[in-house]
Parts: C-alpha cells; structure tokens; sequence
C-alpha cells in the first residue's frame, strides 16, 4: 500500500515536470518574447538589450529553464510582466478567491446532486425522477455565460438583490467578499450539481439492478435498509473520482463564470495573463494548475482504494 | 396426504412488447409443492424456469408482470401481498439460493455481516448468540475455519466456498421453502457434485422442502423425488423422479435425455433438431411440433392440454404420450466415430512451460521469462494428424493456457512447440507469419462475445477469407454461402446480426469463420459449455461431420468429462498446469487411473438417479502448484508420502498404451480403484 502511494506520488511529479516542459518549450517557440510585449515599438537595440540582461533571457534556453524549475519548486515563479510584482503576490489572492468560490460550490452542489440522483434512481420513471431529470437536463444543456447573465439580468438589475458583478479589490476579507459570490456560485452549481445528479442516478440504477440487490430483496431486507447498506456504498463509488474531477475544475476552469462576474479568481487571471501576454504567469498557472488536477485526482484514487475491499485486497496481495 | 406448502394456480407472467402485445413468458402454470420434498425444475434456457421459482417468492422481475393466477404460500396469494408483509415470508420462510453466489454477494460487506443480517432480520437471538450461530451455519455447509471466514469479503472466497456461504445465508432463517436456482452452474465438476452432496444432506437434515431449478438433468436427478419439465413457458411433464429420468412419456424429455452424452457411451449422442421458440412466436399448436419426431397434423393447429394419468402419477401434455409409453426406454444409439487417424505428427508440444508472473524490470530488459514455478510446466504431447485430442481438467488446470499458447496469445516460457515437424511455432503472435496463423484457429466457448455485435454473420466470414486469400466479389460469396451451408445455416443468415440469432446458430457461425481459414488444426475452447444440452449435441455433430469432411485436427478443452468421452479420440488429463494422465480416450475412462482422473470420474453427474457420484477428494482450492514431487499431492487421498511431496512421479504405461504419472504401481491402483 505505501509502495502504491509512494509510486502514485513519483508518477504525478513526472507528470507535472512534462507540463513544465511542454509550457516552456510553448513560450519558447512562440514568436516575440517578454521584452518585445513590454517595449513594444522600442524593442529594438540598447533597450532590447538592456531587457534581456535585466530579465535573464540572454542566456540559452535551457539554463533558463533550469533555473526556472529550481525557483519555482521553492515557490517562486519570478516577475510578473503587466504588474511588474512577484508572480507569487499575484498569485496568493486569486488562490484564495478560487478555494472561496469552489468550495461553497462544492458545500451546496455536491450534497443537492447527491439527493437528487439518488431520489431520481429510487423513483425511476416515477414522478420524482420525470420532473427532477427533466430540470436536470435543462441545467446541463444550458451555457453558463446564458444563465449567469439571466441571473445578473434577474437579480441584479431587476431586483436588485445582490450585486451583478464583483467590484473589489483582489485581496478583500472574506466578509466582504461574500454577498458578492452569491450569484457566481448558483451559476456554477447549477451546472455541476446537474452533471453529477445524472451520473450519480445511472450509478444507483446499475446497482439496483445487481444481483445482490436481487438477493438482499429474496433475502427479506427491508428497503431502505437495503438502500443505505447493500446499494449506496457500492454505488456512490465511482462517484468518488467524478468529484475529484469536479473539484479541479472548478479551481481552475470556471472560467467563463468567472469572466462573467467579474470574479477575481484563478480561472479568470488566465485569460488576463494570455492576453496580456505575461508568458511568466501563464508558465506559473499551467504548473499550479497541472499540480492541483494530480494532487486531487492523487487523492481520489487513493479514497476509491481505501474503501473499496475489492481492490484493497488485489494491492495487498501483488 | 402430505401437507402441501406452496400452490401455484394458473399462474400467467408475462411483458408488453413494444408493440402493445402482450408476450407470455409462463403460460397457465399449475403445481403443488409438498412439505420435505425436492422438486426439480428443468428446462432449457429461456422456458421459463427461474421466472416461476422467483414467482414462488412473490417476486417478479423488472419488466414483467403477473398476468394472471398466484402463488398460494400459508393460504395467502403472494403475488398479491404487499412488501412488508413480504419482507417477513422473503428469507424466513422462503429462502433463495441463487445462481451465481459471487455476483449474489454484497461486495463490500463481510461474509459474517451479510449473515448476520439474515439472523438479525427472521431470528430473536442476541448478538453473542448470533455470533455462535454463524459459525455453526459456516460449519454446517462445511466451510473451513469459520472464524476466518467470517471476517473475509465475498471476492476473497473460491466459486465453491461463495455458493456455501449463499447456503449457508439462505438456511440463517430456518425456512420452510429452499428455492435453488441453477445452484451449482459455473462449479467445477467436483466442487458441483459435494455442493450438491451438502444440499441433500440439509434437505434430509432440515426436512426443508426445495425446489431445484437447473437445465442440468445430471444434477436434478442427483437431488430430487419430483420433476418439472418446462418448455417454452409449459410445464410439458410432471412426475416422479424416477419415471421421468428412466421412461420418459414426453418427446422433448425423450429427445433431451437421448441428446446428453453418457461417461458409458462412447461416441456421439443424438441431436434433435431446431431449438425452443422465442416468447411471442408461438401461436397455435403444440410449442415442440417443429422438433418432435412424434407428431401428427392435428399438433400443428391444437394445443395439447396437460392430462393427469393416475396410474403413473405423472402429467404429460402430449397427444401421442401412449406411443412412447410402450417403449420408451433409453435405448441410446450414438453416432460412432469415425476416425481417419493418419502416422503423421501435426503438433509436437516438448517441454512447454507458461508462466502468468509479471516480469521483473530486469527480465523485461532481457526478454526473458524467470519463473522457477511456472503455471503450465512439462508438456509433452504428440498430435496426430486427424485426432481430436481433449484436454480436461478443472478450472486453473491450465488447459486453456495451453491453448492460448498453441494459438500465439501467450508466450510461452521454455520448451518447443513444432508444427508439421519443422515450423517453430514457439513465438507469440506478432513474430508469426500469415500462413503460421491461418493453420491454427480457434473457437471460443462464448459465442456472444467472439462475435462482433455490429458485424452480419457476412462480414463476420467475409473477413479470414479476405485475410488470408484474399477473396472479392462474386467469388467471396460463392464461399461464405457454401460455409453456411457447411454448418447448416441457410443463405438467408447472411444479413443477420449475432443478436438476431440463438445461441446454436451462433456457435455454428463461430464454427464457419474457424473453417474459413481452411485451418489444419481448431482449437475448441469450452465449445459447448454455454450452450443448452439440445442443442449441444447438435454443435459436437456437426464439429465431427466437419472433421470427417476436412481431416482437420481438432484440440479439445472441456471441463465435462462426458462430452469429452463423446468427441475425443485421445484425452490429457491436467491438474495445476501438469499432466496426470494421457491416453486413449477409451482407456482414460477405466481403470487403473491417476488418482485426480478418479475424482474427476466419480465427480461426473449422469441423468440417472441410479448412478451416485463418488466422492474421493476434497473440493479445496489450490492457489499455486506446489514447488516440487506431485502436483497432485494436496488432494490425493492415495498419497504415500514423502515420496509424492519431493519427487515427480515417473509416467508409468499401461498394456493399452496410456500412460499414468502416478508413485503407485499400476496394479496397486487398478486393484484399489475397482473395490
């Protein structure tokens, strides 16, 4: 079992140094480079030069690179390039703003998804199920962009509830920053609770239909008793990994939400970055985001393993 | 009288098709089951069986819906009640052995829990007492340390060790009514016959009443005093064990009993023709006309009723009954074989060893396997051109391993595999060149998955006549119908998509795509294993008349040492990878034998309630072979002693020409095996 950790571990760092390379290799082989985005129509001559001494980019690429890896393993990611501040100060804010974001979409979406693709399963083709999966259905095909303008457009400007769009500093207090990631939450949880809801359903039915649930039924075990001890727990298994996956998006890829909203998060520092052509911080989101995607999905495996008995004796006995 | 336990009265189930029909899966279903008896319920796939045997537990199956009649248990109509009530009869008063107690078992709750559950549910004991209850059920269906076993998960356990925990979970709630379905399908030969063993025991220990559903006549006749014959949602035959099995009065039972290969028969049983018609096909007439060797006009259009006749205590649902009474004794005529067997050596096996290790970092880089216990080791066979060689034994014996091997999907560790003397045919797949993979082809024992589901049975043959002659047009048809026609399908088959067909016409275009290829050598895995007795029959008929045609070689994996005694010419006998026994099939089934081929033998269940199995050895599972001297050592009940645990037994040959790896004399054995 620690050999399997240990291995899992060692396979995820060779992954993250992979993106390293793949993102540095990119930026190297786009045309222009740091110094020609920020002297613009100067680049050329003394100034030019006198950037690349500055910046360290007189020197081959892949000492750079070098370099590079060997200051961010420490946590530095060097210089962002529009803001002239350490990539690190950019960075701290917009992590936290993220983890606020996604973990009150996770607290509310995933017990809802949760409930409702269990309630859908119980009652298959009943009632319950129709008009929940038709709700369901309705909240995964539509856009986010779609629905979190008609909530702007609702709450926000009709009713005048809630703010529409963030407005505040990057490095507000928690306090402060609450009644602004209200509406940017419902937006995300209602996609997300939709998708996990369908999936958690089939789970539970592909159980209920098993031939121990057929057993437990002929054996006399009384339904919800059958539900919570014979089909949940087998069911609610592969879920594990969907979270996991759920969970890395939304730290990282809500992005058009957050674009939306205006929201200072990790996703929308993204798109500013590439814009703005900060190949330094864009380097520096490919690897945290890379490491946040490994670590969580490093993390969910590890769960499944723990809790399902089947596999856990399959490791012990290689 | 006896008491009767459960009454089942016109009882009709059925679903509506897509088009609103309603299609009958039980057809007006009327039996008694009286207190402490064993009735069996027989039938081929599809006629219904289980759905009647869950019906008894009130339970109908998603989809289907109870049409008409009920299931009367304690004078009360379970199909009606409602599932509180249900609740307590389900597990306390009826209990279900099920099929496939590995898929039957919770996963991820212990044995003990799943156990005790059953207590905490029909019983008043305290949780100490429960406690000492599961180990006493544990040992009553002789499961070793139930202490142990009781903290194990479901999947932790043998196929044999699963199905006696089912049992033992079913028996938690001392009930009235033990419902078994299929209960020892899918064990090992000798691990079926002690379940079965187990399960006459408790039926006398208890008094408990059973029903045995199974498609297995071997089995039903091991354990039961009545038996059901179904056919096509029908009870067509319903009497006395005895009866039934010895003088059938009923065709379809007649022909079934005639079609089932026999340890004392050699050659090939007879066939009967066609198979069983699909739910919503039948209309008018008698469901078995189109099969029966017995029919007249009036079958055609009239359905028979079912006619009680006191005198025998039986029912029958069949005009013509009377003509098969007066002489309906067995008289089993088999095709003979008829073997062309050339001197010449098609496959040479020296010394073939296989191992499943996973390669060390080291050995990947070598390109080599290190493996001083390998799974298969030692094979040495001779293949002669023309033979149907078999090999048997129990699952894990390596037998299919073997085959892989022969194929190319498994390399092999050490030793030579030679085809025609002079092409080496030791390396994998990849290093094989067309012709050295056309000549060998196999046939898998699950004709669902070896065929492409999106694939026309002319595509399916289409393709290794491309492959490996590259046929097009006008010409590639001419072969695929001919094929067809080889294997009994007609032309019209081309267009068809393997769920449109049954599971024999299946098989017999598994059998078409082999032939294709013009192999000189099919390798039949489990050919028959999944198909139903009828049919079966069917499949080993055509695979000889195909030999006869083609003077193929045929290598033979079965488990069932009946139908090997039917095909074979010669028979390997393999436990843990190792040979035991290899002879001429004939002499293979007397004495003297390997001590494995005796439990193998005595295990053999026969459609005969006469012919008991013999129980020489115990059914445990070994997980490796062991290191060194016999690999039969763990089970012999004829072991010697040191000398079977460190040395490898010498091959000892008999005047007919089979040779026995066995420390015992050959006389010595002879004279033991016949007392």
């Amino acid at each position: 079992m620690l050999f399997l950790i240990i291995k899992r571990i060692l396979l995820g760092l060779i992954t993250l140094f992979i993106v390293s390379l793949i993102t540095f290799v990119g930026t190297e082989i786009l045309p222009g480079d740091a110094c020609t985005t920020y002297l613009e129509r100067q680049a050329f001559g003394e100034q030019l030069e006198a950037c690349y001494r500055r910046l360290g980019l007189n020197v081959p690429a892949y000492e750079r690179y070098v370099s590079w890896a060997l200051n961010a393993i420490q946590g530095d990611f060097g210089y962002s390039l529009s803001g002239e501040m350490p990539i690190k100060e950019v960075l701290g804010p917009r992590i936290k703003n993220s983890l606020v974001l996604a973990s009150a979409a996770i607290f509310i979406g995933i017990p809802i998804a949760l409930i409702l693709g269990i309630v859908t399963a119980l009652w298959r083709d009943k009632l319950p199920d129709v008009a929940i999966s038709t709700v369901t259905i309705f909240a995964m095909t539509i856009p986010e962009f779609i629905s979190a303008t008609l909530l702007i457009l609702i709450i926000a400007i009709w009713l005048e509830w809630l703010p529409g769009i963030v407005i505040v500093p990057t490095d507000v207090s928690f306090l402060e920053l609450l009644p602004n990631i209200i509406l940017p939450v419902i937006a995300i949880a209602m996609i997300m609770t939709a998708h996990m809801a369908r999936m958690v359903r089939s789970s539970v039915i592909q159980v209920m239909a098993s031939e121990y649930v057929q057993m437990a039924i002929l054996k006399g075990v009384p339904y919800w008793k059958m539900v919570f001890k014979h089909v949940l727990p087998n069911a609610l298994l592969p879920a594990i990994n969907v979270v996991a996956l759920t969970i890395a998006w939304l730290l990282g890829g809500v992005v058009v939400t957050e674009v939306v909203f205006n929201y200072p998060g990790l996703g929308r520092l993204v798109i500013e970055s590439i814009s703005n052509r900060d190949l330094p911080t864009v380097q520096a989101l490919a690897i945290i985001l890379a490491s946040i995607y490994v670590s969580i999905n490093l993390l969910a495996d590890l769960m499944t393993l723990m809790l399902n008995p089947r596999l856990k004796t399959l490791q012990i006995r290689k | 009288m006896t008491e009767i336990i459960q009454k089942v009265k016109n009882l009709s189930i059925g679903f509506k098709s897509k088009k609103g029909e309603e299609i009958l899966i039980l057809r007006n279903i009327s039996t008694n089951i009286k207190k402490g008896e064993t009735v069996g319920i027989v039938g081929e796939s599809g006629s219904g069986k289980s759905t009647l045997a869950l019906a008894m537990m009130g339970y109908v199956k998603h989809g289907l819906y109870t049409i008409d009649g009920e299931c009367e248990f304690n004078s009360s109509n379970l199909l009606k009640m409602k599932n509180r009530d249900l609740e307590k009869i389900r597990g306390r008063k009826i209990a279900m052995i099920p099929q496939n107690a590995g898929q039957a078992l919770t996963p991820n709750l212990k044995i003990g829990y799943q156990i005790d559950e059953a207590l905490q549910l029909h019983s008043d004991l305290k949780e100490e007492e429960r406690e000492q209850k599961i180990s006493e059920l544990l040992n009553k269906v002789r499961l070793p340390s139930p202490e142990t076993i009781a903290l194990r998960y479901p999947h932790e356990l043998s196929g044999g060790q699963q199905q006696r925990v089912a049992v033992a979970m079913a028996l938690a709630g001392t009930p009235d009514l033990l419902l078994l379905d299929e209960p020892t399908t899918g064990l090992d030969v000798t691990t079926q016959a002690h379940v079965l063993e187990l399960l006459n025991f408790i039926a006398k220990d208890t008094g408990t009443s059973m029903v045995y559903v199974s498609h297995d006549l071997g089995a039903i006749a091991q354990v039961s005093d009545r038996i059901i014959v179904m056919y096509s949602g029908e009870i067509v035959l319903e009497g006395p064990s005895r009866d039934i099995l010895k003088k059938p009065i009923h065709p379809y039972t007649y022909g079934l009993l005639k079609s089932i290969p026999k340890l004392s028969l050699a050659g090939l049983p007879q066939s009967m023709p066609g198979s069983q018609p699909q739910p919503g096909t039948m209309h008018r007439g008698c469901s078995f006309f189109d099969r029966c060797d017995f029919s007249e006009e009036k079958c055609k259009n009239n359905s028979p009723q079912l006619e009680y006749l006191e005198e025998l205590n039986t029912s029958v649902r069949c005009f013509n009954y009377k003509s098969l009474m007066n002489d309906s004794q067995i008289n089993q005529t088999v095709n003979r074989i008829k073997t062309s067997l050339q001197d010449k050596e098609i496959l040479n096996l020296s010394e073939v060893s296989i191992s499943y290790a996973k390669q060390k970092l080291l050995d990947q880089v070598l390109n080599r396997i290190s493996d001083d216990n390998p799974t298969v080791k030692d094979i040495n066979i001779n293949i002669k051109k023309g033979e149907t060689i078999a090999l048997v034994g129990e699952s894990g014996s390596g037998k299919s391993t073997i085959l892989k091997s022969i194929a190319g999907l498994l390399r092999t560790k050490g030793g030579i595999i030679k085809f025609d003397q002079n092409r080496n045919l030791s390396s994998d797949l990849k290093e094989r060149d067309p012709n050295d993979l056309r000549i060998i082809q196999l046939i898998f024992q699950n004709p669902d998955e070896s065929l492409n589901p999106n694939h026309t049975v002319e595509e399916i043959i289409a393709q290794p006549l491309k492959l490996y002659f590259g046929l097009k047009g006008e010409e590639l048809k001419k072969n695929i119908i001919d094929l067809l026609q080889k294997v009994r399908l007609g032309e019209f088959y081309m267009s068809r998509y393997p769920r449109q067909l049954s599971g024999g016409e299946k098989q017999r275009v598994a059998v078409a795509r082999a032939f294709a290829a013009k192999p000189d050598i099919i390798l039949c895995d489990e050919v028959t294993s999944a198909l139903d007795v009828s049919v079966q029959a069917a499949v080993l008929n055509l695979l000889q008349q195909l030999k006869e045609d083609f003077g193929t070689t045929y290598i033979f994996v079965s488990h069932d040492l009946a139908v090997v005694r039917a095909i074979s010419d010669r028979v390997a006998v393999l436990y843990q990878g190792r040979l035991c026994e290899v002879g001429p099939s004939k002499d293979v089934y007397q004495f003297p034998s390997h001590p494995y081929t005796e439990v193998l033998l005595g295990a053999v269940l026969e459609p005969d309630p006469d012919i008991k199995p013999k129980l020489v050895a115990e059914d445990i599972v070994e997980e490796k072979p062991p290191q060194k001297g016999c690999s039969f050592q763990g089970r012999c009940s004829r072991i010697l002693g040191d000398i079977c645990k460190n040395e490898v037994p010498p091959w000892q040959i008999t005047n007919s020409g089979n040779s026995i790896r066995c420390h015992i004399p050959l006389k010595e054995l002879q004279k033991d095996q016949i007392n």
